[in-house]
C-alpha cells in the first residue's frame, strides 16, 4: 500500500471515529456509533500493518491475537458494578504503551544518530519508516521530537501509575481514604521540576538514563496523586485519566509524525478534559481542588441540624408506596456496592405496573464513573426514557409523592444549598426534600465518604430504611402490590 | 437528684406520674425515685412492683415532698401541694397557668421551679414529652369506647343469618390528636366515618386514616395551622355559617359524633346546636371531648353523661384518660421522663436548668423566685406546615432582556479574550516551530475543537459507554508501535510489540464492552 492510500485510510479512520463519539448523543443513534468506531480501528490498523515500512508481521499477529483474546475475554466477563474499575485498567495500558512508545523512539533515535555517524547512506541502512524519518529530521526538528518525546513518556507514566491506583481504590484492594506522603503536593512539586530538570538534561543531549528516570518519577507522581484523591472524586479522577491517555496518544502521534494518532488522542483528550469539567461543575468545585485533594476551606461551624433520624421498616415504605401515585428513585454508589440493581428494576416493574409513576433521578456524580447509574440500570432492564437527569427532574419533586434514596447521600444533601459553612455548600443536588415523603435506604447512621451531615436524615418529612439496600428490597418486594 | 412522685389526691384521678418502668429509666440517668404509697394503686402498680423497681416508698406525703428534690404530678397541684414546696425544689405537673395565676404566683414565692407539661412546646424535638398529645390520643379512643358502650348497635355493618345490620355512621368534628385517635378507632371497628376541620391542609392526613373528609362550599382562605402551634384559629362568621349547614345536613344520619374543637385560651365554640341534637336518631349518641371548656354542644353537661328527650346520649366526661389510667400513666410518665432526660443531658443525675433551651424554657412557668410564664416564642417554628416563602419576584420584560443583553456581552467578552490569547500562544509557537511540526499542529487544534463541539452533545446518560469508546479508539496508540516494531533493535522489538499487545486488549475489550452496555439501554 503506498503512503497515499494509507493517508486516505488514516482520514477515514479520523472521520469514522469523529462519527462515533458524535453518535453517543443519544441511545438509538449510540448503537450504530459503536460500529463506526470498530470500523475506523479495522481501517486504522490494517492500513497500519499492510501500509509501507512495517515488518516483523508474524509478531504482530501474534501480539494482536493475543491481545484481542485478552480484551475479548475480559470484555465478557466484567460486571457492570466493575465498569469503573475496568475502564481504569484500560487507560494504565494507553499510558504504558505511550511510555514504551516513547522509550522506543528515543532508542531509534541513538540508533540511527550512531548509523549517521558511521557514514552509511540512507538506502543502505535497513530502517522502518519511522526510522527513515529519523534520518531525515534536521536539527530543529529533532529537537521537537525531544520535547515530544519527553512528553509523551512523563503523560504516559503518569496515567499509567494513576490508572492503576485508581483501579486498586474502584476494585477495593486499596484503602479509598486519601492518603498522601509527607510533604504532600510539595513533594510532587519538587517531582514535577525534577523531571523538567531531567527533560533539560536530555534536551541537551543527555543520553536515555534521562528519560528512564523520568518514567519512574512521573510514575511516582502519579501514584502519590491519585492516593490523595478520595472514593467520591473518583467521577473527576476517572475522567481526568481519560484524558490524559488521549495527550498521551497525541503527544506520541507527534513524536512519530502520525496524524491519525493526533487527532485520535486529540477527541480522546478533550472529551476527558470536558468529562472532568461537567463533573467538576456537578459537585462545584474546582478542577485544582478535586486533584489536589480534601475539600475547600470551610468559613464557620456547620449549622445545627435539629430533630431525629426516624427509623422505618419494610411495611411501613410498602404502605407509602401503595399509595403513592408518582415515585421518584435516587440511587447512588451504594446501589452498586450492594448489587441492589435488579431489585430497584422489580420494584420498578411492580409499581409501573399498577399505573403509577415512577422515575430515576441521577446526579452526575452519583457512582464511582460518569454515567455509572445510567449503565446499572441498563443492566437491570430499566427503560432508559425514565432514567431522568438531575436539570429534568428537579423541579419535579414538589409534586412527587414518595421519594426513595438507595445509597446515596452527598448528592441530595440539602446543606449545600441551606448552610452556607457546608463543606459542599454550592454543589447542585437533588431537592428530593421537597417531596411528601423521602425513605432513605442506608446501611447505618454514619454520615458519608466526607464526613458532612447531611440534615435530609433528619427531616420531618424523612425516614430511615436501615439495612443492605439489596435485602431491604429484597423484602420490601412482596409487600408491594 | 431525688424523683419523687406523690398521691393524686383530685377526686376520681386514678393516673400516676410514675411508673416501675420510668422509675428504671429514671434512675439510668444518675436519679434516685421515691413514691407515696399507694399512688399507683388506682393504675394498676402495687407497691411491691415499685420497689422491685428499686423505688423508695414514702409512708406520707409530707415525708415524700420532704425527700424528693423534684416532685413529679398529673394534675395541677392544689394549694396545699403548693405550700408544702420549698425553694429550689422542682414540680414537673400539668399546670395550665394561664387559669391559675393564682397558684403559679404562689409558687414563685416559694422559690420553687415549676414545669408545666401543658406548656412544652410544639416542635418536633418536643414531641416526646408533649403530655397534651398523647393524652389526647387516649381521650379520642376512649370517646369512641364510650360511645360504642352507649350505643345499641354495631359499628360494623354485617349480613347475618338474622338479618342485616347496618355499620355505624360516625362524624368527628376536629381532626386534631384526639381526633385523629377517635378517627383511627371508630374506622378499625368498621364504622363509616367522616371527619370535619377548619384546616383543609389536614385533609389528606384524615383521609390516610380511612375517614372522609368533609368539605364545605366555600371559598375563603384559610389559614393553616402553622402561626398558633398547630391548633386551628377562629374562623370568621361566613365560614361557621357554611359550617353549620353542612352538620345540619348531615345530623339526621349520624349514629355518633364525636367533637373535639378547641380553641387555645378561648371557650370552646359552640358547633354542635341544639337543632341538630334535635334531628338525630333516638339512641344516637355525643361525645364532647371539650366538655372540659364548655362544650362543643351547649347541651353537654360536664362530667356526667344525659340523655336528650329524643333520645340522644350526650357524655360530656373530662376524665377519658383517667378512666384508662394503666395505659395513661404509662404514656405520661414516659412524657415525664423525656423531660428529665432533656434536664440531664449528662446522665449524671444532676438537673441542669438550661432557659436557653426551647423547650425548656417554653415549659417553665416559675425559676428562681420569678414567674417566667409566657414564654417568648420558641426559635424553631410549630410543627404544621411552615409558610410558603413568598415567591421571586417576576422579572420586568426589560430587566429580563437587560439581563440577556449582559449575559450575551459578557459570554462575548470571554470568547473573544479566550481566542486572542490562543492566538497569541498559537504565534509563539508558530514563530520557533519548524513546518513540519505546524502542520501537525494545525491538525491537533482542529481535532481538540471538533472533539470539544461533538462531546458536548453526548447525553448525560451515556457517559459511561463514551469512555469505554474513548478508551477503545485510544488504543489507536497500537499505531505507533507497528510503525516501530520492524526496527532492527530487539529492545525496541520487544517494547513494540509489549505496546501492540496491551493496545489490541484496550482495542477489542473497550469496543466489545462498550457494546455490550449500548446493548442494554431499552426503551419502554
Amino acid at each position: 500500500m503506498s503512503i497515499g492510500i494509507t493517508s486516505a485510510a488514516y482520514i477515514a479512520a479520523s472521520v469514522l471515529f469523529i462519527l462515533s463519539l458524535g453518535g453517543l448523543s443519544d441511545q438509538e443513534s449510540a448503537k450504530r456509533a459503536v460500529w463506526y468506531g470498530i470500523v475506523g480501528m479495522a481501517i486504522a490498523v490494517v492500513a497500519t500493518v499492510f501500509g509501507p515500512g512495517v515488518q516483523n508481521l508474524f509478531l504482530i499477529l501474534v501480539a494482536i491475537a493475543a491481545g484481542s483474546f485478552a480484551g475479548y475475554y475480559v470484555a465478557g466477563r466484567v460486571q457492570m458494578t466493575e465498569m469503573p474499575q475496568l475502564v481504569a485498567a484500560l487507560h494504565s495500558f494507553v499510558g504504558l504503551a505511550a511510555v514504551f512508545i516513547g522509550l522506543n523512539a528515543d532508542i531509534m533515535l541513538s540508533f540511527v544518530n550512531d548509523l549517521k555517524a558511521s557514514g552509511v547512506a540512507i538506502t543502505d541502512a535497513d530502517l522502518t519508516g519511522f526510522g527513515e524519518r529519523l534520518w531525515i529530521k534536521d536539527s530543529v526538528e529533532i529537537a521537537i521530537l525531544k520535547v515530544e518525546v519527553f512528553l509523551g513518556i512523563f503523560i504516559g507514566a503518569v496515567t499509567f501509575t494513576g490508572s492503576v491506583v485508581a483501579f486498586g481504590k474502584l476494585a477495593g484492594r486499596i484503602d479509598g481514604k486519601p492518603t498522601q506522603l509527607p510533604g504532600g503536593h510539595m513533594l510532587n512539586l519538587g517531582l514535577l521540576i525534577a523531571s523538567l530538570v531531567l527533560g533539560l538534561l536530555y534536551f541537551n543531549g543527555a543520553g536515555i538514563w534521562t528519560m528512564v528516570l523520568v518514567t519512574l518519577i512521573a510514575g511516582f507522581i502519579g501514584w502519590h496523586l491519585i492516593m490523595g484523591i478520595g472514593g467520591a472524586d473518583m467521577p473527576v479522577v476517572v475522567s481526568m485519566l481519560n484524558s490524559y491517555s488521549g495527550w498521551a496518544a497525541a503527544a506520541i502521534g507527534f513524536t512519530l509524525g502520525n496524524d491519525l494518532l493526533i487527532v485520535t488522542g486529540a477527541l480522546v483528550g478533550s472529551s476527558g478534559a470536558i468529562l472532568s469539567y461537567i463533573m467538576c461543575k456537578a459537585m462545584n468545585r474546582k478542577f485544582v481542588n478535586v486533584i489536589l485533594g480534601g475539600f475547600g476551606g470551610t468559613s464557620g461551624p456547620a449549622a445545627e441540624i435539629e430533630g431525629d433520624m426516624v427509623p422505618i421498616d419494610a411495611d411501613g415504605v410498602a404502605q407509602a408506596l401503595n399509595e403513592a401515585d408518582s415515585v421518584v428513585i435516587v440511587p447512588g454508589y451504594g446501589m452498586a456496592v450492594a448489587q441492589a440493581q435488579n431489585a430497584v428494576s422489580e420494584l420498578t416493574k411492580k409499581l409501573r405496573a399498577q399505573g403509577k409513576e415512577v422515575r430515576f433521578a441521577i446526579h452526575p456524580v452519583a457512582g464511582r464513573l460518569p454515567g455509572h447509574m445510567n449503565v446499572l440500570l441498563a443492566e437491570a432492564k430499566v427503560p432508559y426514557d425514565i432514567v431522568l437527569e438531575m436539570d429534568e427532574i428537579n423541579d419535579d419533586f414538589p409534586e412527587t409523592d414518595v421519594v426513595i434514596v438507595i445509597g446515596s447521600n452527598d448528592i441530595v444533601n440539602p446543606a449545600a444549598q441551606d448552610d452556607p459553612n457546608s463543606p459542599i455548600a454550592g454543589m447542585p443536588v437533588l431537592e428530593v426534600w421537597k417531596a411528601k415523603q423521602v425513605f432513605v435506604s442506608k446501611r447505618g447512621q454514619g454520615t458519608g465518604y466526607s464526613g458532612i451531615e447531611n440534615p435530609l436524615f433528619f427531616k420531618e418529612n424523612t425516614r430511615m430504611f436501615y439495612g443492605d439496600a439489596k435485602e431491604s428490597l429484597n423484602t420490601l418486594l412482596p409487600m408491594v402490590d | 437528684m431525688k424523683i419523687g412522685t406523690p398521691k393524686e389526691i383530685f377526686e376520681g384521678e386514678a393516673r400516676v406520674a410514675m411508673t416501675p418502668d420510668s422509675a428504671q429509666a429514671l434512675q439510668k440517668l444518675g436519679h434516685e425515685c421515691i413514691i407515696e404509697t399507694g399512688a399507683g394503686v388506682a393504675a394498676g402498680f402495687s407497691d411491691e412492683l415499685y420497689k422491685a423497681a428499686g423505688v423508695e416508698i414514702a409512708p406520707t406525703a409530707a415525708a415524700l415532698y420532704k425527700a424528693a428534690d423534684v416532685v413529679t404530678k398529673v394534675r395541677p397541684p392544689t394549694e396545699t401541694e403548693v405550700k408544702r414546696l420549698r425553694k429550689g425544689q422542682t414540680l414537673i405537673s400539668m399546670f395550665y397557668p394561664a387559669a391559675n395565676e393564682d397558684l403559679m404566683n404562689k409558687a414563685a414565692e416559694r422559690g420553687a421551679t415549676v414545669i408545666a407539661m401543658d406548656m412544652v412546646p410544639r416542635i418536633s424535638r418536643a414531641q416526646k414529652m408533649d403530655a397534651l398529645s398523647s393524652m389526647a390520643n387516649i381521650a379520642g379512643y376512649r370517646a369512641v369506647i364510650e360511645a360504642g358502650n352507649n350505643f345499641g348497635r354495631f359499628f360494623t355493618g354485617q349480613v347475618t343469618a338474622a338479618g342485616k345490620v347496618p355499620p355505624a355512621k360516625v362524624l368527628v368534628v376536629g381532626a386534631g390528636v384526639a381526633g385523629l385517635a377517635a378517627i383511627g378507632t371508630a374506622t378499625s371497628l368498621g364504622a363509616i366515618t367522616y371527619a370535619f376541620d377548619v384546616r383543609p391542609e389536614v385533609a389528606e392526613q384524615v383521609e390516610s386514616m380511612g375517614a372522609e373528609f368533609v368539605y364545605l362550599d366555600f371559598e375563603e382562605e384559610q389559614k393553616d395551622g402553622s402561626g398558633t402551634g398547630g391548633y386551628a384559629a377562629p374562623s370568621s362568621p361566613e365560614f361557621r355559617e357554611a359550617q353549620l349547614a353542612k352538620f345540619r345536613e348531615l345530623a339526621p344520619d349520624m349514629d355518633i359524633v364525636i367533637t373535639t374543637a378547641l380553641i387555645p385560651n378561648r371557650e370552646a365554640p359552640e358547633l354542635w346546636t341544639e337543632d341538630m341534637v334535635q334531628a338525630m336518631k333516638p339512641g344516637s349518641v355525643i361525645v364532647d371531648l371539650a366538655a372540659e371548656r364548655g362544650g362543643n354542644c351547649k347541651l353537654t353537661v360536664m362530667d356526667e353523661k344525659i340523655v336528650t328527650d329524643n333520645g340522644v346520649t350526650i357524655i360530656g366526661y373530662t376524665d377519658f384518660a383517667s378512666r384508662m389510667a394503666t395505659q395513661s400513666s404509662t404514656l405520661y410518665s414516659n412524657n415525664i421522663r423525656h423531660m428529665l432526660a432533656d434536664l440531664t443531658p449528662e446522665k449524671d443525675g444532676k438537673i441542669n436548668q438550661n432557659m436557653e433551651d426551647d423547650v425548656i424554657r417554653g415549659a417553665t412557668i416559675t425559676h428562681d423566685d420569678a414567674v417566667t410564664f409566657p414564654p417568648p416564642p420558641p426559635k424553631v417554628q410549630a410543627i404544621a406546615a411552615a409558610p410558603k416563602k413568598p415567591a421571586a419576584r417576576e422579572l420586568t420584560a426589560e430587566e429580563k432582556r437587560a439581563q440577556e443583553v449582559a449575559a450575551f456581552k459578557e459570554a462575548t467578552k470571554q470568547q473573544a479574550t479566550l481566542l486572542a490569547v490562543g492566538a497569541a500562544v498559537m504565534i509563539v509557537i508558530g514563530a520557533f516551530a519548524p513546518a513540519s511540526f505546524m502542520q501537525h499542529f494545525i491538525v491537533f487544534v482542529l481535532a481538540c475543537f471538533i472533539g470539544f463541539q461533538v462531546i458536548w452533545n453526548v447525553s448525560h446518560a451515556l457517559h459511561t459507554p463514551l469512555m469505554a469508546v474513548t478508551n477503545a479508539i485510544s488504543g489507536i496508540i497500537i499505531v505507533g508501535a507497528l510503525l516501530q516494531i520492524g526496527s532492527g533493535n530487539w529492545l525496541v522489538v520487544i517494547l513494540s510489540f509489549v505496546s501492540v499487545l496491551i493496545a489490541s486488549i484496550n482495542i477489542v475489550g473497550g469496543f466489545l464492552v462498550t457494546r455490550r452496555m449500548l446493548a442494554m439501554f431499552q426503551k419502554s
